[in-house]
């Protein structure tokens, strides 16, 4: 592959994870903006459009892949993934467990 | 009336005469005070003299050029290893004086008096926990790993080698504030766990928690960076061959404790960073009013607390087995297994950390999931010393000094273990919260399983750093000291805390617990001399250099890399960079008739960094920083902020920032220790303890066949 | 392209032989700092969620967020990271660095104004009682946001001092190092963002 296709490849990269962003993005303030669901249907979207977002940006922007690496680079992303769910997900747990408690 | 100085804190901010704890004897009312008063003067002498004794020794014999530019502008890994344990000995010695001195007043104080105040009490086991944790215990494994992971793996040096003496300076700049607060009072009294209440501001306004928070930041930052080096290293900078599956045991405990401390400082750094945006901006995330939780603190800390006890534990795992494969003379048993044990620790270490604080109020469910999961990482640990006991099995088992207290390890840790199986049990911790039991198991833990650890592993290494073995006559001495006090000191506490006596109790009226406290205070003494032992060793082994020397590099019959080089080492480690071709590494070429050199295609010409005076800058502008914004001197706190940034963007205008080694030099220093090597007569184990042993082993196969 | 991708961000690749050999230590130690940074923002996360409700009769989202500059501050910062994509891009494909100082000077600006947005929403924030001392929601929320908004500054002081040694000693090994690192912490921080604006700002006035 010449370097300019190699180099014409790479930007479109960076605008395909653009344009998904945004699409991922602009909904979402779409849906708040004019109140279109209830909170916690807009809460899921936004959830679920956060966490697609953060893999594009990965993907395209960060180049991130699943094959085609060294390893550690993925291995590291999913560790970090994983010691935030348990660091995360064990503090609200706690912290909202003490408060319905103390309710 | 000179408001600009009050608004700025010039010069000296709230930093009175009254920081001086001369002023707690002239204050002071009844005996108890006047006591402590002294008690804490002469600390703070013996401090100051210590100071002042160093400087007129390096001024006296001119150590001072040396010091800067082979020393502490170094960026040579084994340098820096060595100045972190020099360092950890200093800050050992002043938490085991504390340790005494808590011990005496449990004693003396049975009729509420004794020989501090209350406040002070909580002074000393504050800086005592501190202290041991980030400034005896961290530095000193990070120094064992600096020393000897980048031999084991085969490589020239860290991966970050400046980064690297930023972390060596950061982590003095913490000490060096502690030392401060023994001179210029107080320091904080919210223990080594530092929670609020007892570090908000509406409870104690003093300088006492700014230092602590201060220090432990810089402690923290500097092992962020510490396990981000180790880890890239081992990641990138392993020589040809050294797949994961075959590095050395102590390498892969190395990676895991890395890993931990890249992930698990982070909390804590956050916690000491919201504590102190609550005391000097009037946030409110852990105070009573204004919408703070103090829960939260509790969950941060520990957060990075428990995974913190891995920290220190694994490094040490890694020594035992490095140990016990040396001195029984075989292969490690279980290799796998233990890197599999070590791996899953260091993942379950992130579920648990609820343990520490069962009685806060959350439901029983959620207890019991986190005791449950505490009671799991017992699994992996039982596997490790099943594996150690079976790799002395039929092995050449040698009782020399790490021997002896790998051992020790063996029966004592297997105690502590025990006991934290039990407290795993929310029911039962319910019951022992809180009391002396809780102290006696961390101790048992931290003692046998990381403190022995170290110094075995200091023992063994001692020699690849210096060139000579450390005496051995002072070292078994040292040993049974630590063993034996070791029980004596924390045995009885055990009784003590079933008894029901808390923790952090200064003074009390309760008769029964006086014979153990007593028990527990000769204990100590004896620790204390297992520890001037260790000091006694040091100065017998180096007045005894020649009788000691071992410059072959192999006194033990090593099995890893680094025991095929000169003792002490070159700084470039390697003539060329090794080819592994199994695990054992060294093992297999000695048993081949082999050894490290010389390079097949030659020698070439080896590149190093040079040295850089970027980490003893950003350390003195840490300990300036930290000391100006406890005693709220701001006029100086705003130019040293703004100096750090500018250091560091200077240090991005370096370039050359290496040195060239000619193959020329390689190639001769290399042939001399081959003929060194040729010249010595090999010996067997049983001459280990002898002036025979040069460093030139006959190979356990060899040995065996005969 | 077979060559294996050497670390996280866009690879120099062998027309930067050297650069591109340093890169792949460089790089990944870099990343794992990332990483733990990424800790630290993850815990705050967790803190304001749990401080959410701690108003202490004070103001709360509603009053205080206001979407429309949230939402500009959001395009401001996706924006800046494709630029600093172009100007990584320009970096490896260029034979001379002007588009590449283009690109970052454009990434510069944009994330300038990110961060001038941001003044202006906590000042406009102050202005209606809404400081950190005022309650525990406010306290987690000026130790999250700010944090975020500080790094990006950080981020452009840093690329100042990356085009100050490209004036000493040109686009040297280290100047590309460095740009490559740049741009990787940049992307990160708008991974951040993400969580920011889902979490503080769409979860607090949905
Ligand atoms: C070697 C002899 C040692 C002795 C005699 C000793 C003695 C003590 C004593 C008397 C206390 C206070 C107990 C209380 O709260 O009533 C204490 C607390 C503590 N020690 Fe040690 N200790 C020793 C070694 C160590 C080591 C090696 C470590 C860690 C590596 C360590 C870590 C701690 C910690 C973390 C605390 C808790 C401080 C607090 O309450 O905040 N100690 N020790
Ligand atoms: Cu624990």
């Amino acid at each position: 592959m010449s370097a300019a296709d190699e180099k014409r490849r790479e930007a479109r990269s960076y605008l395909i994870g653009y344009a998904l962003a945004l699409a991922l993005t602009l909904p979402i303030f779409a849906l708040v903006a004019w109140d279109l669901l209830p909170k916690v249907a807009i809460w899921w979207a936004t959830g679920v459009a956060a966490i697609v977002q953060i893999v594009v940006h990965f993907r395209f922007f960060l180049h991130i892949r699943l094959k085609g690496q060294k390893q550690e680079d993925l291995h590291l992303i999913l560790f970090t993934t994983l010691i935030l769910l348990l660091m995360g997900g064990g503090t609200l747990w706690l912290l909202w467990n003490l408060h319905a408690r103390m309710m | 009336m000179n408001t600009w100085s009050d608004v700025w804190g010039f010069p000296f901010g709230r930093l009175t005469w009254d920081a001086l704890p001369v002023m707690d004897i002239f204050k002071a009312d009844g005996r108890t005070e006047l006591l402590s008063g002294i008690t804490g003067t002469a600390a703070a002498g013996m401090a100051v003299l210590g100071f002042v004794l160093v400087v007129i020794l390096i001024t006296v014999k001119g150590w001072w050029r040396p010091l800067w530019s082979e020393w502490l502008t170094s960026v040579d890994h084994k340098k820096i290893g060595i100045m972190y344990i020099v360092f950890s000995f200093v800050m050992l010695a002043r938490a085991l004086a504390e340790a005494f001195v808590m011990r005496s007043q449990q004693v003396v104080g049975h009729d509420g008096g004794g020989i501090v105040m209350p406040e002070h009490f909580a002074q000393l086991f504050t800086t005592h926990g501190t202290i041991m944790i980030f400034f005896m215990a961290m530095p000193f494994l990070t120094g064992m790993i600096n020393f000897a992971m980048p031999l084991q793996i085969g490589a020239r040096d860290v991966a970050f080698p400046v980064l690297n003496s930023v972390s060596l300076m950061l982590t003095i700049a913490g000490g060096v504030i502690l030392m401060v607060s023994l001179v210029l009072e107080p320091f904080s009294t919210g223990g080594w766990t530092g929670y609020p209440p007892y570090t908000e501001l509406s409870y104690n306004p003093g300088a006492g928690p700014d230092y602590w928070i201060w220090a432990v930041t810089l402690s923290s930052v500097g092992s962020t960076f510490t396990g981000l080096n180790f880890a890239v290293t081992i990641y990138k900078k392993r020589c040809p061959g050294m797949t994961l599956m075959r590095m050395p045991l102590f390498t892969w405990t190395s990676l895991c404790t890395s890993i931990l401390m890249i992930f698990a400082m982070p909390p804590l750094t956050i916690a000491t960073a919201l504590l102190a945006l609550d005391r000097y901006m009037g946030f409110h995330f852990f105070t009573n009013g204004g919408g703070g939780n103090m829960m939260n603190y509790a969950n941060l800390f520990w957060l990075f607390g428990h995974p913190e006890v891995y920290i220190l534990i694994l490094p040490a795992f890694g020594i035992w087995s490095e140990v016990f494969a040396t001195f029984s003379g075989k292969t490690l048993y279980g290799y796998t297994a233990l890197v599999i044990a070590t791996m899953a620790i260091a993942v379950l270490s992130f579920t648990v950390w609820v343990h520490h604080f069962f009685t806060m109020g959350q439901s029983a469910n959620l207890n019991a999931a986190f005791g449950i999961a505490t009671m799991l990482i017992g699994v992996p640990t039982g596997v490790k010393i099943y594996d150690w006991m079976l790799t002395m099995y039929r092995g050449r088992v040698r009782i020399s000094v790490p021997m002896l207290y790998a051992i020790a390890f063996l029966f004592l840790f297997t105690i502590g273990g025990l006991s934290g199986i039990l407290l795993a049990n929310p029911t039962i911790d319910y019951q022992t919260h809180n009391t002396l039991f809780l102290v006696a198991h961390f101790h048992n833990m931290l003692i046998p399983g990381l403190l022995y650890g170290m110094i075995a592993g200091y023992t063994m290494w001692f020699p690849k750093a210096f060139g000579f073995r450390l005496d051995e006559r002072w070292g078994y001495r040292a040993a049974w000291c630590w063993i034996i006090g070791f029980m004596g000191a924390f045995f009885p506490l055990y009784v003590l805390g079933l008894m029901g006596m808390p923790r952090r109790m200064s003074g009390y009226f309760t008769g029964e617990w006086l014979p153990w406290t007593i028990i527990a205070l000769g204990g100590a003494a004896v620790i204390l001399a297992g520890f001037l032992s260790l000091i006694v060793q040091l100065w017998v082994s180096v007045r005894d250099r020649k009788r000691l020397a071992v410059p072959v590099g192999d006194p033990w019959d090593g099995r890893s890399l680094e025991w095929g080089l000169p003792a002490p080492a070159p700084e470039w480690n390697f003539p060329a960079l090794p080819r592994v071709e199994g695990r054992d590494a060294f093992a297999t070429l000695k048993a081949s008739g082999r050894d490290l050199g010389p390079p097949e295609d030659g020698f070439e010409d080896i590149w190093l960094p040079k040295n850089a005076a970027f980490g003893p800058v950003i350390g003195a502008l840490g300990t300036a920083l930290a000391f100006t914004l406890t005693w709220h001197m701001w006029w100086a706190v705003l130019p040293l902020a703004a100096l750090v940034p500018l250091v560091i963007i200077a240090q991005g205008f370096r370039r050359n920032t290496e040195k060239r080694i000619p193959a020329e030099e390689v190639r001769k220093e290399w042939r001399a220790f081959r003929e060194l090597a040729a010249r010595t007569p090999r010996v067997p184990r049983s001459s280990e303890y002898t002036r025979d042993n040069r460093g030139h082993a006959i190979p356990m196969a060899q040995e065996a066949a005969r | 392209m077979n060559q294996k991708t050497r670390h996280p961000g866009l690879n120099l690749g062998p027309k930067h032989q050297s650069a591109d050999d340093q890169a792949e230590t460089e790089v990944f130690g870099f990343w794992v700092f990332m990483m733990s940074d990424a800790i630290l923002f993850g815990l705050l996360m967790a803190t304001y969620v749990v401080m959410r409700p701690n108003t202490n009769g004070g103001p709360g989202p509603q009053e205080l967020f206001e979407l429309k500059s949230i939402f500009i501050e959001t395009m401001l910062l996706l924006t800046s990271s494709v630029a600093i994509g172009f100007s990584h891009l320009a970096l490896k494909h260029e034979p001379r660095p002007v588009k590449m100082v283009l690109w970052l000077l454009v990434a510069m600006a944009l994330a300038l104004g990110f961060v001038g947005f941001e003044v202006h929403d906590f000042l406009k924030m102050f202005s209606e009682g809404g400081t950190p001392q005022r309650s525990g929601f406010l306290s987690a929320f000026f130790a999250l946001v700010p944090l975020h908004g500080l790094h990006v500054t950080f981020s452009c002081l840093w690329a100042v001092a990356i085009l100050g040694q490209m004036l000493v000693y040109g686009l040297d090994d280290r100047v590309k190092l460095s740009m490559v690192r740049l741009a990787v912490l940049w992307h990160f921080l708008d991974i951040v963002w993400i969580g920011i604006f889902s979490i503080v700002y769409i979860g607090g006035l949905a």
